[in-house]
């Protein structure tokens, strides 16, 4: 395993320009959620010439739809949800200024395409880790879109949450580089 | 004769829809440790730590193991010498469910239609399949379902000429057509034969089995050996970051099929490998 790099939000280009492709990572600050429903509504709004209910510059997005707090808990578990659904939406949010998504699976070449041009780094969290994921966050608060439940957009804060750079700025592949490691048939 | 109230039906389904999103079974846990052994990639090895020690987080403090906590997926064996008593048995299913979800702070995932997609905020109604048995006892297994690993599914009509090569290189590239998206180490279940909907139906029946058992004809058990083997060379490995464990296990279901038909149905589970079943027996009527 390599070893850890921590970063702290916002992720400017900067920071983000210095991550590679499998990089293990500890992120700490705010970030936003945001899955389906919330990506096609954000999209929508600019197409109408609105505003996102948050400014996306140099922010990162993390692909979750949480289950319910029980009393006490800041937010319900908190995996990430497959990422290819958003694939249409990323784009047009990566042009905005976003600099970062975390979510997990394959991504479309036109997103990565994008991540290329902007200069934005895709983010793997471990499906199915979440109930330890929901100790890693803060805070959390719905910002836009209540009426979406779990699919709302929350703005969260996290401590030490463990990520791997997937693909990074130059476009280059952990899913692709770890499998043909590792591949023998 | 047996008589069983619909509300022991409903306080049953209730419980396992929470413990199933909450109480990894032990056969997972054991697949873990085991792949934990033979993975060869070190970002496996700790997606594979981080999974057990997730498992038992939940476990312990009572929250799903993971976020999406499915379609309530629940098969259903009723002795056809039982009655039912009190309601309707599908009824009394879907208020299981809707109570489970509610009282143990379980997502709501279900949309009321495909094409306006409102959440109906109970994760009803659940998916029920039924079957008839001898006796006077009611089998339920309720199975949550996440979309990450459903949506990876598919169906191939293949040609009885295509042969059991042809079915096994369907499933392989299905799997590695997925790649991390179902979230590795994934339970494939492969239903061959029947009709359309049947191998569907046995893809994903073929997921209740516990890890590391086979199918008991020794014929379609050396098949998913072969299955398992093929798979974890792809290097796809535990979330897709490259290893030696992309599944668990292969399980395999077969059923008669037509003379010009070999359909094959690939059923992928991520590694939270939902079930919970109970055997009702209903009082003397």
């Amino acid at each position: 395993m390599t070893e850890v790099v921590r970063i702290e939000t916002p992720l400017t280009h900067e920071k983000a320009a210095q991550l590679k492709s499998g990089d293990n990572v500890l992120l700490s600050g705010v970030i936003y959620t945001g899955r389906d429903a919330a990506h096609k509504k954000m999209v929508e709004a600019l197409a109408r010439g609105e505003e996102l209910p948050f400014n996306v510059k140099d922010q990162i997005i993390f692909f979750v739809g949480p289950t319910p707090p029980k009393p006490g808990q800041v937010i319900g578990s908190a995996g990430p949800t497959t990422s290819y659904r958003m694939d249409a939406y990323s784009p047009t949010l990566i042009e905005r200024g976003l600099t970062g998504m975390i979510g997990k699976g394959l991504r479309s070449a036109e997103v990565v395409d994008a991540m290329k041009r902007y200069g934005a780094v895709y983010f793997g969290a471990i499906g199915g880790l979440g109930a330890l994921l929901a100790k890693r966050i803060v805070a959390a608060e719905v910002i836009a879109y209540p009426e979406l439940g779990p699919e709302a957009v929350r703005r969260l804060e996290v401590k030490d949450f463990p990520i791997m750079v997937i693909i990074d700025q130059e476009g280059n592949n952990l899913y692709e580089i770890g499998k043909a490691k590792y591949r023998t048939i | 004769m047996k008589i069983i109230n619909v509300n022991e039906i409903i306080e049953a389904v209730e419980k396992m829809c929470i413990e199933a999103n909450y109480d990894l079974g032990n056969d997972v846990m054991l697949s873990f440790q085991r792949a934990l052994k033979s993975e060869t990639s070190p970002s496996g090895r700790e997606v594979l730590e981080r999974l057990i020690e997730n498992a038992s987080i939940a476990h312990e403090e009572r929250v799903p193991m993971c976020q999406d906590t499915g379609m309530t997926i629940i098969f259903v064996e009723v002795g056809q010498d039982l009655h039912i008593e009190g309601g309707m048995l599908t009824d009394a299913l879907n208020e299981g469910v809707r109570r489970g979800y509610k009282k143990g702070y379980l997502r709501k995932s279900v949309v009321n239609d495909p094409f306006e997609r409102v959440n109906t905020e109970d994760n009803t109604p659940a998916i029920i399949h039924y079957d008839f048995v001898s006796g006077d006892e009611l089998h339920i297994t309720v199975a949550p379902k996440g979309a990450g690993s459903e949506n990876m599914g598919a169906l191939k009509m293949c040609k009885p000429s295509d042969g059991l090569e042809g079915v096994m290189q369907f499933v392989v590239d299905t799997v590695e057509r997925a790649g991390g998206n179902p979230c590795p180490p994934i339970i494939v279940g492969v239903g061959v034969g029947g009709i359309m909907e049947k191998a569907s139906y046995l893809a994903k029946k073929a997921l209740l089995r516990e890890v590391g058992v086979h199918n008991k004809e020794e014929r379609l058990a050396k098949i998913e050996e072969k299955l398992l083997e093929r798979i974890n060379k792809l290097g796809i490995g535990p979330q897709g970051y490259g290893g030696t464990n992309t599944a668990l296990a292969v399980n395999l279901e077969v059923y008669p099929t037509h003379i010009a038909m070999l359909p094959v149905a690939v059923n992928i589970n991520c590694h939270a490998a939902r079930h919970k079943e109970i055997i009702l027996k209903g009082r003397e009527y």
